[in-house]
């Protein structure tokens, strides 16, 4: 086993292996090695070492937000004073409603926003005193903001991984 | 949704264990059996309050390429558009929100040219600007969501 931070082509098959998930049966981590010709020992220690170097963020559920009743989502951005916004964003960022948090480019003069925050909550009314507490904290250094409530999910496929070989910028059917 | 089921949902959005049989183990944790473990998780991925169970991989480590991108679409061609830009494999996912940037969509492609090649490929296809916004900086990225009160 490799114990450098590189991921090997062994580490890619067996990222391949689980990127579906993992099978639901006593021995999970057997049954993905027989698929790949890995024994269980390596296996884990495999899967261990991509957690260890943040190439696994983590293992385990994850939930359909809708259906554990988050149905109302909504990606709140803000114009941020340009020295101040890391600051405020890991603050914003550690608000436990809040996701995702990210500083992304301003596209001027339509978006004037730099600071973006998804929101999930039950309903709209908790939404709106999410952003009343993300609006008091980063105070005068936000000029203005908007929430985009998402109207329809348009399409949701699982975060597959790249694909090996480059397969163009056409649709493709594969 | 039985006790059980609100606090695997709770409890194991991490820290799965990685070990011969990790069910049994996480069965101690809570209370239950192995058998149990795995048929509960099996239904609650079945019924699909749970998308997926399994390792979370972060994909900009293994050399993929991510952006957020977003069109502002005319109402009367937002189906024909969502449709073209359905239509590549690269896109992830794709809301529709209101605002005048009412189209927003994750690209996740192999390297960063051929992130920017989908991208010119949309605009041609749809003869629409597609805006980029590129993570310039993560303050935050976790998804772990309490089973509300009120809920089932």
């Amino acid at each position: 086993m490799t114990s450098s931070d590189t991921v090997d082509e062994i580490d890619h098959a067996l990222i391949r292996a689980t990127q579906n998930g993992l099978p639901l049966t006593p021995h999970p981590y057997r049954d993905i090695g027989l698929g790949i010709g890995l024994g269980p020992d390596d296996v884990e220690q495999r899967l261990q070492r991509l957690q260890d170097i943040g190439v696994i963020r983590r293992i385990g559920i994850i939930p359909n937000h809708y259906r554990l009743g988050y149905r109302a989502n909504g990606m709140s951005v803000w114009d941020v004073t340009d020295d101040r916004v890391d600051n405020l964003g890991f603050q914003i960022g550690a608000l436990h409603f809040v996701s995702h948090c990210y500083r992304r480019p301003r596209h001027l003069p339509d978006w004037p926003f730099n600071l973006f925050a998804m929101i999930h909550a039950t309903t709209r009314d908790e939404i709106d005193t999410r952003i009343a507490d993300i609006a008091s904290i980063l105070g005068k250094e936000c000029r203005s903001h908007r929430v985009l409530f998402s109207e329809k999910i348009l399409k949701k496929t699982g975060l597959r991984l790249p694909k090996p070989k480059r397969c163009g910028a056409r649709p493709c059917s594969d | 949704m039985t006790p059980l089921d609100r606090a695997l949902i709770n409890g194991l959005q991490g820290g799965f264990p990685v070990c011969d049989r990790p069910f049994a183990e996480i069965a101690k944790q809570f209370g239950s059996d192995e058998t149990t473990i795995i048929s509960r998780i099996a239904a609650l991925q079945e019924d699909g309050v749970i998308s997926r169970f399994g390792p979370l991989y972060n994909t900009e480590m293994l050399g993929g390429a991510v952006t957020l991108a977003a069109i502002a679409v005319p109402e009367e061609r937002f189906d024909e558009v969502a449709d073209i830009v359905n239509g590549f494999d690269e896109v992830a996912h794709n809301y529709k929100r209101h605002d005048r940037l009412n189209m927003w969509f994750v690209i996740l492609a192999q390297s960063q040219d051929a992130l920017f090649d989908v991208i010119a490929h949309i605009r041609t296809a749809t003869g629409l600007d597609v805006l980029n916004f590129p993570k310039e900086q993560e303050y935050f990225l976790e998804l772990r969501l309490e089973v509300p009160d009120d809920q089932f």
